[in-house]
């Protein structure tokens, strides 16, 4: 129907005067939006089909792409933009849910943004990281609580099991079939060169990745796809997943068309079925179940790892947390609402959970008030995008940072949030053969190690700077943060003064 | 209330033999390092200076008026048997001015009231004195512990010294401070020493973990009303000595805790124990530049931040023992030192009693 039609939201420049007609772009393009016109000797392309990855842009030798916002535009009305009537139309035509990916787009405040980090001036010394030591080591896992010596007096190390982390940064949880396997090699190889974490998701692990075990934490979700004791014997730590930023409160859906080779395989279901992961946890349905969950992974592994439960960040986190923390978990993770998927429902992805700064500072000072944040610890995600944004969660509460997009941008993602046609151009958010061999792990994990090493760097600045030498002086230390542009009870609930003040 | 970072002297002098001595040698060494202060604030903590009642807890305590007292005295006679009170002796110094009302009492708890509350005796003064300090409006414990006291004021060391007739004290140890902070707090329980039970700290510098170690501490029932890193680290001490049962020593591994790259190269037990205290006890390492002397029952305890970002120096004679800022106000009231020495970042300095030293060999 003509109503149904719409004109591209983006344009494909190109610059005839530089084409040379070498149809690169049409073979990089899964999306088929550039083809040769042999007889017209010229490359002509379909803006319609154009996802604005800028891979052809990227790869065209002699410049001649650009992909722009198209001028077209509907009647100007603040109320009804351009983004509400072309959904409309859409489901108008097709009576479906929307699908998007990676994380929430929309115009919501970005906390992070709104603070303002501290330095040292004249009272005390800022610290020059290239001098003087300088510690970003973390642990993950709960405390002691109490304190055994031996017939000598000498203190017993009995730790629980806990992770040991170079710097407060992990992968995000990114199943294998949402993304590549060379995306997950490159992620895994990655965390073992860095001395940090990654997290295989909820589609198991490929069995040529259990050698990066000891850098790696394992997912349990409610799909409870290739969950098995060898699984849960190769990790460092044992993840459950009850909710995610991206879809709080929904579950997962991998199509069947994904489930082919290694990936059922790895997911222990026939090729071809949809890998559909309930909302809840069947086994699930309050606290004290998931005090059970807990403990038979406990149990399962001997108690040897630290078990984390993941939240998404909802209204009522700080309570939810708190039974997390007595419930046996050692880690909590909670992701905000603007973590990435590889595909949710758009309302969903848009309009569900909170803020994580919020969210994580008002479970850190609930845990403190209620006097169990030696329990736990917390990592957040969705979404951290800089070295700035660590500092940040740190000095608010947070022991660890997850990344999933920030890591996914290193290995090539270019944010065209259209995972969920599983045609991924750089080879990351596809099982097509022969677009996930663009991603080649050597050069990928390289490049994930470099982006980590350069936060590092500027975590360390940012900490001499205040005059702190190790990380665990910055945890929870909110004095170092002040806001700018915030209401009194954004202060309140960040729990950091204005700047000024 | 504001958070004040300052500048600072400190100064302490211990006896090991346990010999009394006055409280003049400690105001003529603080006074030495006259140019480490301003004028907003001095103070003393002297140990072994009320022999006639060691047994009993003396309270120290600033009034803001005849209200104050009368609410806190109903509280104290709840809560405890007065065995003396009285005034501090206090002579009229005009650079010391606006005094508040300073009593001191002689307690000890009442039986009915500590066995009801199933504490023990110490944990009991530690809740009465922070009750006081957070709901008593106007009244402030500013010294709680047995045969020591604390005595401060807003001017500088020496004429608080003066002021409070220090010269007339006689103890075994003497810890004292002397404040350079940058704005006008102008209360007098914001000076150091800052004290709990019988554990002082005087101290220099300015602490960058300082919320991260409020937030942490305040879990375990303190409640940091003043701001000041000096009143923080006095709780983190209390209870990872008195609540957690660490020694000094392992207090030292936790407040300044060795860097990571210097643990790996220890020893395997020692390594065990220092990877223990630092997992466990980090949210308690103090960062940023400061040297702190504790003063406690039978001992002083000098530390440095572990990069040594504050000058501290330690000089003996004989059964004597001297930390201060500067060498200059060890050498002011000692000039024939057998050693004298700075000790390192991180290294702790802990001086006990020779007696006590005994008691734990016998015993």
């Amino acid at each position: 129907m003509a109503v149904d039609y719409l004109y591209p939201e983006y344009e494909i420049i190109r610059n005839y005067d530089r084409c040379i007609n070498c149809r690169v772009c049409e073979r990089q393009c899964s999306n088929e939006a550039h083809e040769y016109l042999g007889d017209m000797g010229k490359m002509v392309s379909d803006d319609a089909k154009c996802v604005n990855c800028h891979r052809c842009v990227s790869l065209c030798p002699t410049r001649a792409l650009k992909i722009v916002k198209s001028d077209h535009t509907f009647k100007a009305n603040a109320n009804w933009d351009a983004a509400k009537i072309r959904e409309i139309y859409k489901q108008a035509a097709s009576g479906g849910v929307l699908l998007s990916s990676m994380g929430n787009p929309e115009n919501f405040p970005v906390y992070f943004d709104k603070m303002v980090i501290n330095a040292s001036q004249v009272t005390n010394p800022s610290i020059d990281p290239l001098r003087e030591p300088m510690e970003t080591r973390i642990h993950l896992g709960a405390k002691p609580s109490k304190i055994e010596r031996d017939k000598n007096g000498r203190i017993r190390k009995n730790l629980p099991p806990h992770l040991k982390l170079s710097m407060p940064v992990m992968f995000s949880a990114m199943s294998f079939g949402s993304i590549s396997y060379n995306a997950h090699e490159s992620l895994a190889r990655a965390a073992a060169e860095l001395g940090i974490y990654y997290n295989t998701g909820e589609g198991g692990l490929h069995e040529d990745l259990y050698k990066y075990g000891s850098n790696t934490i394992v997912q349990v979700a409610s799909g409870r796809f290739g969950v098995h004791r060898k699984y849960l014997d190769s990790g460092a730590a044992i993840e459950i997943k009850m909710g995610q930023g991206a879809k709080p409160g929904i579950g997962g859906h991998l199509p069947g068309k994904k489930i082919v080779g290694d990936i059922s395989r790895t997911r222990m279901i026939p090729e071809g079925t949809d890998a559909i992961s309930p909302a809840p946890h069947h086994d699930i349905y309050s606290i004290e179940d998931l005090r059970q969950l807990v403990y038979s992974l406990k149990e399962a592994t001997r108690y040897t790892k630290p078990v984390i439960v993941k939240i998404a960040a909802v209204h009522n986190v700080a309570a939810i947390a708190s039974g997390i923390a007595r419930s046996g978990a050692d880690i909590i993770a909670i992701d905000g609402f603007r973590g990435g998927t590889g595909a949710a429902p758009t309302r969903i992805r848009d309009h569900v959970g909170i803020p994580i700064e919020l969210a994580l500072a008002s479970v850190d000072k609930r845990l403190r008030d209620e006097g169990i944040r030696d329990n736990v610890s917390i990592v957040v995600g969705g979404s951290i995008r800089s070295s700035a944004d660590v500092v940040k969660a740190v000095a608010l509460g947070a022991d660890c940072v997850y990344i999933g997009t920030a890591a996914l941008i290193a290995l090539g993602c270019h944010l065209c949030r259209n995972c969920h046609t599983g045609k991924c151009n750089w080879g990351i958010a596809t099982q097509r053969e022969d677009l996930v061999k663009r991603l080649n792990p050597d050069i990928g994990y390289k490049r994930v190690v470099n982006l980590m090493t350069a936060w590092q760097h500027e975590i360390k600045e940012m900490m001499g700077g205040m005059g702190i030498n190790a990380i665990e002086s910055l945890r929870g230390n909110r004095l170092m943060l002040r806001g700018v542009g915030l209401n009194e009870k954004e202060l309140e609930i960040l729990g950091i003064k204005h700047a000024g003040e | 209330m504001f958070r004040n970072p300052s500048g600072c002297a400190i100064s302490g002098i211990i006896s090991t033999s346990g010999r009394r001595f006055s409280g003049k040698i400690i105001v003529d060494s603080i006074a030495a390092m006259r140019e480490r202060s301003n004028g907003l604030g001095g103070g003393f903590a002297g140990y072994g200076i009320y022999p006639e009642y060691k047994d009993y807890y003396a309270l120290h305590i600033f009034y803001n008026d005849k209200l104050s007292k009368k609410e806190c005295e109903n509280f104290l006679e709840e809560h405890f048997d007065i065995i003396n009170l009285s005034k501090i002796p206090t002579r009229k110094v005009k650079e010391i001015t606006d005094e508040p009302l300073i009593w001191r009492y002689f307690v000890t708890p009442l039986p009915t009231k500590l066995a009801d509350s199933q504490l023990d005796e110490r944990e009991f003064v530690v809740k009465c004195v922070l009750r006081i300090n957070t709901a008593i409006d106007g009244a402030y414990v500013f010294s709680s512990g047995k045969n020591m006291g604390v005595f401060k004021a807003v001017g500088y060391p020496e004429d608080v010294g003066r002021f409070y007739r220090l010269d007339e004290y006689e103890g075994y140890c003497f810890t004292a401070h002397g404040r350079y902070p940058t704005n006008t707090p102008g209360w007098w329980g914001g000076a150091h020493p800052f004290a709990l039970l019988d554990y002082s700290v005087v101290h220099n510098g300015e602490i960058s973990s300082y919320d991260a170690n409020r937030r942490a501490i305040e879990m375990y029932g303190y409640k940091c009303t003043l701001l000041t890193d000096t009143e923080v680290i006095t709780y983190i001490i209390d209870y990872l000595h008195r609540v957690r049962g660490l020694t000094l020593d392992e207090i030292c591994h936790v407040l300044a805790a060795p860097f990571w790259s210097t643990i790996e190269g220890k020893p395997q037990e020692e390594r065990d124990e220092l990877e223990f205290l630092r997992y466990t006890f980090g949210s308690y390492l103090l960062n940023g530049p400061f040297s702190i002397i504790v003063g406690f029952e039978g001992g002083l305890m000098a530390l440095n931040d572990r990069l040594k970002l504050r000058s501290m120096v330690v000089g003996q004679k004989d059964d004597m023992f001297y930390v201060a800022s500067e060498e200059a106000a060890i050498r002011v009231v000692q000039s024939d030192l057998d050693r004298v020495w700075a000790p390192k970042g991180g290294e702790g300095v802990i001086i006990t009693l020779k007696e006590q030293e005994n008691l734990a060999k016998a015993g």
